[in-house]
């Protein structure tokens, strides 16, 4: 019970990891810098490990909740810094600290040679600690603690190349993105606290469950909340219409976009709805926008997908779409599919952004995947854990992505909540999913090399970026066999363990679609069935059109030159946001705000009238001759007047 | 009333002895001048942190009251005494003064002696505003306060200094004189009273028995008020504030920023609510749009500044801004944000302030575009700067977010729109302080001297790593000041509801009905009060 009782260990590590890397670091070798981060994040996964032992053993049906102290108090708000973990909680502390761990070691051979070294595994430790608050916060606030934190971090360390200026803009495109979206989050907190009174979850939830559902129609109270809160995990987890900072911010060091932007942070607005699944459940309208926005942008990105040719921005875009699933599965009411996606998806997307980072150091730097063709022979690990990997990002039967995504589509078909066509939205995707991925890999492995072999020496990374490499691997093929279906033969752990959290929100929806009868295991076999083959048609296309034919890539986007372009360019919606948004706010600003309104209007009255009793008092102009003797002599005269007027008042 | 302590009269003066010292020291003997200055100004500061003893939370009411006879023919008194909202001013103005005097170390070279002792008049007098409690040592202190600003301007700043302390004084002259008729004025009607003072909580108390005729309560809440808003400054009044910030020199900025402005919410918590809390109700939704136009409108301003200190400076006007809305939507939440968040901006802008006045010396230019880069050059100076702008753009677990996120709690408890306007600061915020650190400290260095900048230098960690560690200290621990504002700010809200509920009475009576209708009966209603007001006036 020792880490039960004292959960502040698990976020203590990491802080103290950053705060001696921050301090100490500069003028230390790395391998100091090693012992003070790595290992801090090395103990809270080991920490994790002891606690995941005493949960188990404990197998509480309540959230542990443990209080700390008031962090803020006025009238009658109030805020704890209390930590609480349950079964979701333990999911997402798993993947944390487990892919934490992995990425930081990976960066020990990563970063090696970048400037700045201590400052890379400061931030990623400061990262981690605010991460770990995220998901183990017991209230709203401390949530968006966490929230924020993590925020800083990325903008950090997506600015870590801070010389270059596509980096410092990336991350400040990041944060102020995320902010706006953080706008309606803290909407959505102050309208919770006004409702519920708190801004703890026992006491939201507990009032929650007693307040009426409401209908798709008439939203009242939970909706609007529901709404506003998913709006900031709109920003945070890069959906549509928000998601433009995502992929610049691969302007980052590559672990940072696995750890951050792919396995951890971008999930935190899942982690979110998910956590707040009470409010949700009872707001159908926001169940509908969050499947809708999940499905919709699950397909949106996959197109950009296809015609990206930066390997990270690739992979930038599938996260994009695969945090789409995950908001479709907990739109339709299933949300420990769309945790369980979130899991597999840590592993195999993680897996996938260290394999290019792989690639790339390999590459001496290079990006993009038109230089790149025919690696698989010298980075053969690489190459054979980036196709475990995909096979498992594309639904491959028995790789982990297979059962996750699997569980969400078949939710969207067949639940309680089901939409036939956002299902259609959810296939379409997995076959382009299939389809770009596969081009990243034939593009990138296959087919004749494309660089100049004289120059570019490829060499197959180090020990400490392979060995996470494997392990990642390894978890992609089995870490989905957790949540084995029954008709596999499984019983589905992963859900019944997730039962404890989820189950009332379960039983609401069944309750709520009371003609809703739980669909039989053929058609459960139907679905995957349908699921596999659109993968394998996707897999093909990309086989037929960049290893059989690799002269056809050009010709289809020179006839469908518009298409190619409106694809290769992201649908103009960056320009799009300049045109509208941010350039006439500029403008506006400037040209209108400052120098019209500021300078010319109010200062410009101000100073005309100054002007004006100046022409009018020309006598007194020596009033402010700057002698100091005149000066006294109009204090005194002040006075006497002052005490005349006194002396007249009081009598 | 006893007169037990005297450690206000003890904080308010020991300044001026530290001043009188430094006069007795040769012009040209600078180093002892510097130490004395400081030595006096830290001594003040550990000083200060007395009060946080002798102060009793749980107690309402003014405390360590210090109670004389001053001139008895006018009624004026010697009155002192702090609450749960002075109490944090004055700490905060003995903290950025020793900052104040550290930051000028190297960069003051004329008139040096003058320079420091002009700072400690001007600690006397901020700590004496905060201290009075009698109408009239409250505008003796408030008076002696601008005379140092304006020197500290005029002599010591650069660029348009004249105009620009011209503007500040001309500005904030035009406030004192509605001031003074406003206190003159009461002190009137305290007379017909048959009571005649300038006693602060004898005023209060006699304002509360007796109704003013709603035009005269109108009058003289707004006399208070404009002083109190063109020292905040409120939006359209803070013209003046760019200008004297940006030529000031950097003591002076921090000053400026750090305390000065507080002087205007500190007033109108001071006097507009607990003096004339009817008016107060009846203008809130128009003070709280000022104040959330001056939100949005400032922030977007300084997002377009070139000049860093501008926009720095109107930060401030947004930041304030937050604070006027925290005070006026009447909320205990909203107010203990308001006052904790004037508490951060002293630090937070401060802050601010002083990293651009070490990037002055360094190169003699605050304009954004001759920097670039720094963050290669001087790492630990523009990673302060970073911190200093997360705690200004409200980065939860820093000092700005507590007393935001407590004014927009209690905000949208009264208007959930208001709330959403002010929450659109934050995004803001974000836009224009990370665009600034961007063109200061990032990309790459476009012009050759800023590549051998040296970096922050010990004296000046010290100053930051101060700075830094109250931000988070602030951000983290929220309790052990608000703790001390309960008491305060719950009786003035008792106070200000007695005035919501007589304005309930007599102007919302009807509001289905017509425009003229609550005119005429309001009118009516005047005509009876001005009566009983007679009636109680001569006995």
């Amino acid at each position: 019970m020792f880490i039960l009782n004292h959960l502040w260990i698990i976020l203590a590590l990491p802080l103290a990891g950053f705060t001696i890397s921050l301090l100490a670091g500069r003028h230390w070798p790395h391998k100091y810098v090693n012992l003070s981060s790595v290992t801090a994040v090395v103990l809270a996964f080991i920490a994790y490990c002891e606690l995941a032992r005493e949960f188990v053993h404990l197998a509480p049906q309540q959230p542990w909740i443990q209080s700390y102290f008031t962090w803020m108090t006025a009238g009658n708000f109030r805020v704890d810094f209390a930590l609480q973990v349950d079964q979701l909680t333990m999911v997402m502390l798993g993947v944390v600290t487990f892919v934490g761990m992995l990425i930081h070691i990976y960066s020990t051979g990563y970063m090696a040679h970048e400037e700045g070294y201590y400052r890379f595994f400061a931030e990623m430790n400061l990262f981690m600690f605010f991460m770990l608050t995220l998901v183990m916060a017991a209230n709203l606030v401390l949530l968006f603690v966490g929230w924020e934190g993590v925020g800083l971090c990325s903008y950090l360390l997506i600015s870590f190349f801070f010389q270059k200026k596509s980096a410092a803009d990336a991350g400040k495109k990041a944060f102020i993105t995320t902010r706006i979206g953080d706008f309606g989050f803290t909407l959505g907190i102050l309208l919770a606290f006004w409702t519920f009174h708190a801004v703890d979850y026992k006491t939201m939830f507990a009032q929650a469950a007693n307040m009426a559902p409401e209908g798709l129609h008439n939203w009242g109270l939970l909706t609007s909340i529901c709404l506003l809160l998913f709006a900031g995990a709109v920003g945070k987890s890069a959906q549509l219409p928000l998601y433009v900072w995502l992929p610049d911010a691969m302007e980052g060091p590559t672990p940072v976009s696995a750890l951050i932007h792919a396995a951890t942070m971008v999930t935190a607005g899942v982690y979110m709805v998910s956590r707040m699944h009470v409010l949700f459940s009872r707001a159908p309208a926001a169940m509908l926008a969050v499947a809708i926005v999940g499905a919709v942008t699950a397909l949106y990105s996959a197109t950009i997908g296809l015609a990206q040719t930066d390997i990270k921005k690739v992979l930038a875009y599938s996260t994009i779409s695969q945090l789409g699933y995950m908001f479709l599965g907990c739109g339709v009411g299933a949300y420990a599919a769309g945790i369980f996606h979130l899991m597999t998806h840590a592993f195999f997307k993680g897996l996938l952004f260290l394999a290019a980072g792989s690639v790339i150091h390999a590459m001496g730097g290079e990006q993009d995947m038109r230089n790149m063709g025919g690696l698989w022979k010298k980075i053969p690990w690489t190459y054979a854990t980036m196709l475990i990997a995909t096979l498992a990002i594309s639904g491959a039967p028995f790789f982990a992505g297979f059962f996750s995504k699997d569980e969400i589509l078949f939710e969207a078909y067949a639940g309680p909540n089901a939409n036939h066509l956002l299902y259609g939205f959810g296939i379409a995707g997995a076959l382009l999913t299939a389809c770009y991925m596969f081009r990243l890999i034939f593009l990138t492995f296959h087919g004749k090399p494309r660089y100049d072999e004289h120059h570019v020496h490829v060499h197959e990374s180090p020990k400490t970026m392979l060995v996470p490499l494997v392990i990642l691997a390894i978890l992609s093929i089995f870490g989905g066999w957790v949540a084995l279906p029954p008709y596999w033969g499984g019983a589905n752990y992963f859900d019944s363990f997730l039962g404890p959290v989820f189950q009332t929100s379960s039983e609401l929806a069944a309750k709520l679609h009371p003609d809703w009868i739980e669909p039989a295991h053929s058609l459960e076999l139907q679905m995957t069935g349908i699921a596999v083959g659109v993968a394998l048609i996707g897999f093909l296309i990309a086989w037929y059109v960049y290893v059989l034919k690799p002269e056809l890539p050009k010709r289809i986007a020179q006839s469908f030159r518009p298409i190619h372009q409106l694809l290769l360019q992201k649908y103009y919606v960056d320009e799009l946001y300049e045109a509208v948004i941010i350039g006439p706010c500029v403008w506006l600003s400037r040209n209108v705000l400052w120098k019209i309104i500021d300078v010319g209007l109010i200062d410009g009255t101000v100073n005309g009238l100054a002007f004006l009793s100046r022409g009018v008092g020309g006598s007194l102009r020596h009033i402010q001759g700057g002698n100091t003797r005149s000066y006294a002599v109009w204090v005194v005269a002040g006075a006497v007047a002052v005490t005349i007027f006194f002396v007249w008042m009081v009598r | 009333m006893g007169n037990a302590s005297y450690i206000l009269s003890v904080l308010t003066f020991f300044p001026l002895l530290g001043m009188f010292a430094l006069l007795l020291l040769k012009g040209d003997d600078h180093i002892w001048i510097r130490r004395l200055a400081l030595v006096t100004s830290v001594v003040e500061f550990l000083l200060s942190l007395f009060l946080l003893r002798a102060f009793d939370s749980g107690a309402v009411g003014y405390q360590l009251q210090e109670y004389y006879d001053w001139i008895p023919g006018l009624h004026i008194h010697y009155h002192m005494g702090v609450d749960g909202i002075s109490l944090f001013l004055i700490i905060l103005t003995t903290f950025l003064t020793p900052l104040a005097v550290l930051c000028s170390w190297n960069s003051i070279h004329e008139h040096v002696k003058e320079f420091f002792a002009m700072l400690l008049v001007l600690e006397m007098g901020m700590v004496g505003v905060f201290c009075a409690l009698d109408l009239f040592l409250f505008f003796l202190f408030w008076e002696v306060m601008l005379i140092p600003m304006y020197f500290l301007i005029g002599i010591w700043g650069h660029g348009r200094k004249i105009y620009a302390a011209l503007k500040f004084i001309l500005y904030t002259m035009l406030g004192s004189i509605l001031m003074l008729v406003a206190i003159l004025w009461l002190y009137r009607l305290s007379g017909a009273t048959g009571n005649p003072t300038f006693d602060l909580p004898v005023i209060q108390q006699m304002l509360g028995q007796i109704t003013l005729p709603w035009s005269t309560e109108l009058l003289l809440f707004l006399a208070f008020f404009l002083a109190f808003a063109i020292k905040v400054p409120l939006f359209p009044l803070h013209t003046w504030l760019p200008d004297a910030h940006t030529e000031a020199p950097t003591a002076g900025s921090v000053i400026l920023a750090g305390v000065l402005l507080k002087m205007g919410t500190y007033g109108m918590l001071r006097f507009c609510l607990p003096l004339f809390p009817r008016v107060s109700h009846q203008l809130a939704p128009e003070i709280a749009t000022l104040a959330i136009i001056g939100i949005v409108y400032a922030a977007l301003v300084a997002m377009v500044q070139t000049d860093l200190k501008r926009l720095v400076a109107y930060t401030s006007v947004s930041h304030l801004g937050f604070v006027v809305l925290g005070i006026f939507v009447f909320n205990p939440t909203a107010m203990e944000g308001a006052i904790y968040q004037m508490l951060n901006h002293g630090v937070s802008t401060g802050m601010l302030f002083l990293v651009c006045g070490m990037l002055y010396d360094r190169r003699h230019t605050y304009e954004m575009k001759e920097f670039g880069g720094l963050a290669k050059s001087m790492p630990v100076l523009c990673g302060f700067f970073l911190f200093a702008c997360l705690s200004s753009l409200a980065l939860p677990m820093l000092n700005g977010f507590i007393g935001e996120f407590m004014i927009l709690i209690g905000a949208f408890d009264k208007h959930p729109a208001w709330a959403a306007w002010a929450a659109t600061g934050a995004i803001l915020s974000a836009v224009y302080l990370l665009w600034a650190y961007q063109q200061v400290a990032l990309e790459k260095i476009t012009v050759e001297k800023n590549n051998s900048l040296p970096d922050a230098s010990p004296r000046e960690r010290v100053i930051l790593i101060a700075g830094s560690l109250v931000i988070l200290f602030m951000g983290i621990f929220s309790p052990m000041f608000t703790h001390r504002m309960d008491a305060t700010t719950n009786a003035l809200l008792d106070q200000v509801s007695r005035g919501e509920s007589a304005e309930a009475h007599t102007n919302r009576v009807a509001p289905a009905s017509g425009h003229a209708n609550i005119q005429k009966q309001s009118k009516h209603e005047l005509a009876m009060r001005s009566v009983t007001l007679e009636r109680r006036a001569q006995p």
